[in-house]
């Protein structure tokens, strides 16, 4: 150092005081993008409260009864396991178009298998669920390894389990009398459970199990960690010691798996197993719509799985609300693109809290 | 005479038509900071990834603590005590400085909901994590909590080397640690080299920052054209020879050039 001006030695009068966050500037609304920033699960959760508020008022006790609210979760509870899939791919960054068209092959399988081969039902459910998990393993190697765009992989794919499916199922519907006389089990998550008034299908109970043990494998595990980090910067990730490869495989297989629960749900929600299910051709969208109104960010690695739950449920109150008040089914469609611009645009908001 | 604890022999790797190392030897001292110096396109990153795991060279050995190694990636290297700090951070800007420390190594808890439920430690983490900035002096870190896109860059920069320390046993490399800091900044980060180096962890250090690696460093590695031109010493050479050697503007003698060998 003995030629250099030691410029540094200018600094050292300077005030020695660290940076101290004072809040002044932040106020309630500064406040408030924080909580988000923190939480983001809380917007899809305020808005679900008053949307349950404004259709109670709106219609009474109609809407405002243990039948008609938990009426919301039955017909949620297949977008709402789908979202759960879909929330886990969003969060590494990636989307899934197949999940829908997926579930509706596994329902398929399990159906065929049953009354095809003849095998056992338990059987035959096993089969759909490692089918799911074996095309989710598939989309997964091709993002992980091929470093494909997860766009176009599920893009791809979603055609051809579509196709797959029709081909393999000669176009045939199973009805749901033989199912009931022949393979109860496949039914099994139809079963209903009536406590004064309130139904809940072993389906519903299934999707919210779901979430929350997502939602505690995500906050609490090394695993969940690990999806974040993946999401959020996978070559940082990378660097600083996860297993990118690992994580996103695990994360695939296990949509590929949750497909197939949502298919085994399907079949508990309409009895029958048909190949033309509207889920496999609307399944990723509406999927997407609840992740999105959940607060999850399209770019990957904010946001939680709860919210995805908040967001389905959301949709599925405007729908039912809409319905008994008697409003046109297209304002139910309006008002949740609507909710859609709004949710990314908070989304924007929260994140200039680093700015 | 002591053993080099890191040490290159021969590294060769190429991109297409560009060999980026060219038979390429290096050695880091026990106890020493090495800076490693060069122009832009000299190579240095791709020498230090080689050693750091991040990229495997076509040719030429490694030689940790006197045992030859071959690391597939930056895990491996971790695991064998090497902790690099990136000069992008490799930090994960929407998790918690606890978080981030522990990526890739996290603790679980005791007992069944650790084995059984992969329950994550989170209060020890936390401790741990505070405990290293405590004695690397960083605690104007108020929340271990917060996400490190909410620290300014010096704080990043410092929770990337308290990582570093607390887990890196044999050797550091840090990838221009005060490129994107302030004056204060940077005297901060410069100490907590210092800090590093005085618990006898060896360090190699790669920066643009003249002063800085004069200050720092014991011995200088001189990086041109995919090879080790020199090594000088800092006390015997002065920037500006340093500049000359590293730019081709001056030739190292036979001598300058064989005082290479420890």
């Amino acid at each position: 150092m003995s030629n250099s001006d030691n410029y540094e030695a200018a600094a050292s009068g300077a005030s020695t005081e660290v940076a101290s966050f004072a809040d002044t500037k932040k106020g309630f609304v500064g406040q408030f993008q924080h909580a988000l920033h923190v939480n983001p699960a809380i917007v899809p959760l305020i808005v679900l409260v008053a949307a349950i508020i404004i259709f109670g008022l709106l219609l009474g006790s109609r809407f405002f009864s243990p039948f008609a609210l938990t009426l919301i979760l039955q017909q949620v509870q297949i977008v709402g396991v789908l979202a759960a899939a879909q929330a886990l791919i969003i969060l590494t960054a990636g989307i899934d178009l197949s999940v829908g068209a997926l579930a509706v092959l596994c329902t398929v399988v399990m159906g065929q298998f049953t009354f095809r081969y003849g095998l056992p039902a338990p059987v035959a459910v096993a089969a759909g669920l490692a089918v799911g998990t074996a095309i989710g393993a598939v989309n997964g190697w091709l993002v992980s390894r091929m470093k494909l765009p997860p766009f176009i992989v599920t893009l791809g794919m979603w055609q051809i389990v579509l196709a797959a499916n029709y081909l393999y199922s000669n176009n045939e519907t199973i009805r749901s009398q033989d199912i009931e006389a022949e393979a109860a089990f496949l039914q099994f998550l139809g079963t209903k459970i009536n406590i004064s008034g309130a139904i809940f299908t072993l389906g519903v109970v299934l999707m919210i199990g779901l979430v929350f043990g997502l939602a505690y494998a995500l906050r609490s595990t090394a695993w969940g960690r690990h999806v974040y980090a993946v999401g959020d910067d996978p070559e940082a990730a990378e660097l600083a010691g996860v297993n990118v490869h690992k994580t996103l495989m695990s994360v695939y297989m296990l949509v590929g798996f949750i497909c197939g629960l949502a298919a085994w749900v399907m079949i508990g929600r309409y009895g029958s197993v048909s190949p033309s299910a509207t889920t496999g051709v609307i399944g990723n969208i509406q999927s997407i719509t609840a992740v999105v109104i959940g607060g999850i960010s399209l770019f990957g690695g904010r946001g939680s799985i709860i919210g995805a739950f908040f967001g389905a449920l959301i949709v599925g109150v405007f729908e039912l609300g809409l319905r008994m008040a008697g409003a046109d089914p297209q304002w139910t469609y309006l008002l949740i693109g609507v909710l859609i611009i709004a949710a990314v645009t908070v989304d924007q908001w929260i994140r200039k809290v680093t700015a | 005479m002591t053993q080099p604890i890191l040490k290159g022999r021969n590294l060769t790797k190429r991109y297409g038509k560009v060999t980026a190392l060219d038979n390429c030897d290096f050695e880091l001292m026990p106890g020493e900071i090495l800076a490693v110096i060069g122009d832009n396109g000299a190579g240095k990153s791709t020498l230090i990834k080689a050693l750091s795991g991040a990229v495997i060279p076509d040719a030429g050995t490694v030689e940790l603590d006197g045992k030859p190694v071959k690391f597939q990636s930056p895990i491996d290297a971790r695991e064998a005590g090497i902790e690099t700090v990136y000069q992008t951070l490799a930090m994960s800007p929407a998790l918690s400085i606890a978080d981030n420390m522990f990526m890739g190594r996290e603790i679980r808890q005791k007992g069944l909901m650790g084995q059984l439920f992969k329950r994550l430690d989170k209060k020890e983490m936390e401790r741990i994590a505070r405990e290293k900035l405590n004695d690397l002096g960083l605690m104007t870190i108020q929340n271990i909590n917060q996400a490190v896109e909410t620290l300014s860059g010096g704080q990043r920069q410092g929770v990337a080397v308290a990582r570093a320390a607390a887990f890196g046993s044999k050797v550091i490399i840090l990838d221009e640690p005060t490129a994107a800091l302030g004056v204060k900044e940077s005297r901060k980060v410069l100490e907590l080299i210092q800090d590093v180096k005085s618990r006898g962890i060896p360090i190699i250090l790669i920066s643009h920052n003249m002063p800085h690696v004069f200050e720092l460093a014991d011995r200088i590695h001189v990086h041109r054209l995919g090879k080790r031109l020199c090594v000088v010493d800092p006390k015997k050479y002065s920037m500006s020879d340093a500049v000359a050697f590293m730019t081709g503007a001056k030739e190292p003698t036979q001598a300058e050039a064989e005082a290479v060998a420890v």
